[in-house]
């Protein structure tokens, strides 16, 4: 049986009866049974609902009906993701118990295509933090590494496609939740436009920046899922009528020469020199590619950082301030209100999550919010407006994803500072509202994989997705 | 120092938050350096930018409509409330409000 399935293998082996829907479903949860005990990167499993939706699959291969698009392709949902009848504890103790009454879309989306969802997968609280470390249900380890973090804080979507518990997953991408543990993970992980993916019922963390994406284990596949979830929905005002293009057929055409820009600003102090050593290795594949490089200025990115975690805990706050022990989730009793809305948000979040609560509701508070919030939010108009000048010159960007490669367990949780300096070269993209990819670029000492970042102008997936696939077949995963 | 002990003191009662001891020291001793770092953002002169609020451009094809005005089934109040925290259908029960 073969170990590496993409969608492409996993229609042609049901077209060809040589496999079931069903026993294929079966085959990956005795993949988790073996592996997940050590990653802990699945928190729920639906075996339940996999085997409903697989047998739909086997109905229609048995009446020889055309399958959909992704039938019979086992899945993974980020826990921060809606899934009716199966509970959604977003990596919080504060939703232990919490069973969504509905899909999310992109769920709907996925099983309306044919995919098979297999359970639900771990993540830092809330989808705050770059290591999957700050979750109430313990960290994630790294398939590559089992002692270094998967990235976060789509940790365990990235570690369950790298490890070959599901073909795809989703994640969600905040300030680069999807992009940097794709990188760690060594997969291609995509965060499109803002307003390309519905977020109906993804529970919002920073709702100017919360982005649902693809992992895969190939550039196609991270497309084929794109495609499936991209598009208006009416349940999500957010979500843009601008049309989906076919990003399968892009993908197979031949590369123009692109002029692709080198932004001098991501090269600077703090970028491990392995780190630096392989992007440049596979900037220089782009050059081999026919691609043009174009050295560009982006001047404001050293500030994104700031502005990033002032907006994104700002909205953070606005948005936690739902947990009230009332409705859903955890309630501490008291015979007052008030206390008990205190005690019960005491004791249900997380450090990293009340930190951010705090932050974001002091740069809110009368007297901070001139100095704070609103320079926060006139600086990442800056930043938008950074890519814009440098669309206006180049076709793509390419940048490292992360300027550091997957760190130890442990290693980085006393400095919160520490960890959100290392969102340095994901959070401009979210902050402008362009779409990213990251792809695996060599890794170092053959162990611990590097990614390539590709952003490209908003609604330009197409061409970020041309680029990344052109660089995965000329072998960039090896460089 | 950003940001003192009384600050984040109010700033938890705002957002409803119960903190220790240990925590308030911890937290404050760790947003005072975020608050520090932050700082480098008045390098920049932005008396003349616009604050960026919205990140879709009306040339992104953002649906700013109104939908029409339907009638849908949302027949969810009872799973709903089976999964509240003291449900008493159709209402949730919160500790009593009103001064006796």
């Amino acid at each position: 049986m073969a170990t590496n399935w993409t969608i492409d293998a996993v229609r042609e082996a049901l077209a060809a009866k040589k496999i079931s829907a069903r026993e294929l479903a079966a085959d990956f949860y005795k993949r988790i049974e073996t592996r997940n005990p050590e990653l802990n990167a699945f928190l729920a499993l639906t075996p339940e609902r996999a085997r409903r939706q697989a047998d739909r699959i086997d109905a229609l291969v048995a009446a020889g009906s055309p399958l959909p698009p992704l039938a019979g392709v086992p899945v993974a949902i980020k826990d921060v993701i809606s899934t009716r009848g199966t509970k959604t504890t977003c990596g919080s103790k504060i939703l232990e118990n919490y069973t969504p009454p509905y899909d999310a879309t992109a769920v709907e989306r996925l099983e309306a295509a044919g995919a098979v969802i297999l359970g639900k997968t771990n993540c830092d609280e809330f989808a705050m933090g770059s290591s999957n470390e700050n979750s109430a249900y313990g960290p994630v380890k790294n398939p590559l590494a089992p002692d270094r973090v998967p990235g976060g804080s789509s940790g365990g979507s990235a570690a369950v496609v790298a490890a070959g518990l599901a073909v795809a997953s989703l994640g969600t991408d905040t300030g680069g939740s999807i992009r940097q543990p794709g990188s760690f993970c060594g997969i291609p992980a995509m965060m499109g436009s803002y307003g390309r993916v519905s977020r109906y019922g993804l529970i919002a963390f920073a709702s100017s920046l919360d982005r649902i994406g693809p992992f895969a284990t190939q550039v196609k596949d991270v497309a084929a899922i794109l495609r499936t979830i991209a598009g208006r929905d009416a349940n999500d005002s957010t979500s843009t009528t601008a049309p989906v293009p076919d990003y399968l057929a892009e993908l197979a055409k031949p590369l123009k020469r692109l002029r692709v820009g080198i932004p001098k600003d991501y090269f600077g102090e703090g970028m491990d020199a392995d780190v630096r050593q392989k992007i440049e290795a596979g900037i220089a594949l782009f050059k081999k590619l026919g691609c043009e490089l174009v050295d560009i200025r982006m001047p404001h990115t050293d500030y994104a950082i700031a502005a990033y975690y002032i907006i994104a805990t700002a909205e953070a706050s606005s948005n936690l301030a739902r947990y009230d022990g009332v409705r859903y989730g955890l309630r501490v009793e008291d015979d007052s209100l008030l206390a008990m809305y205190r005690k019960t948000r005491g004791k249900g979040f997380g450090p990293e999550v009340k930190r951010r609560i705090v932050l974001g509701t002091y740069v809110l508070s009368a007297g901070y919010y001139d100095a704070y919030y609103l320079k926060g939010q006139k600086v990442r108009a800056l930043i938008a407006q950074d890519f814009r000048d440098a669309f206006t010159k180049v076709d793509a960007i390419l940048t490292p994803t992360s300027p550091v490669p997957p760190f130890k367990l442990g290693e980085r949780t006393s400095d919160p500072l520490q960890m959100y300096l290392a969102d340095i070269y994901t959070v401009t993209g979210s902050l402008a509202g362009v779409p990213g990819i990251s792809v695996p670029c060599g890794k170092i000492g053959g162990k611990l994989p590097v990614g390539l970042q590709i952003f490209g102008p908003a609604f330009g997936e197409a061409r970020v997705l041309q680029l990344a696939h052109a660089f995965e077949q000329a072998g960039g995963a090896e460089v | 120092m950003k940001i003192s002990r009384e600050d984040v003191l109010r700033v938890a009662e705002l957002a409803y938050l119960d903190l220790s001891e240990a925590e308030l020291e911890t937290y404050r001793a760790q947003i005072d350096e975020i608050l520090e770092y932050i700082g480098k953002l008045n390098e920049l002169d932005t008396a003349k930018v616009e604050p960026m609020a919205q990140v879709l451009t009306t040339d992104q094809q953002a649906d700013a409509t109104l939908r029409e005005d339907l009638v849908v089934p949302c027949a969810v109040a009872e799973d709903v409330l089976a999964h509240a925290p003291d449900p008493e259908p159709p209402y949730f029960r919160v500790p009593k409000v009103i001064e006796r």
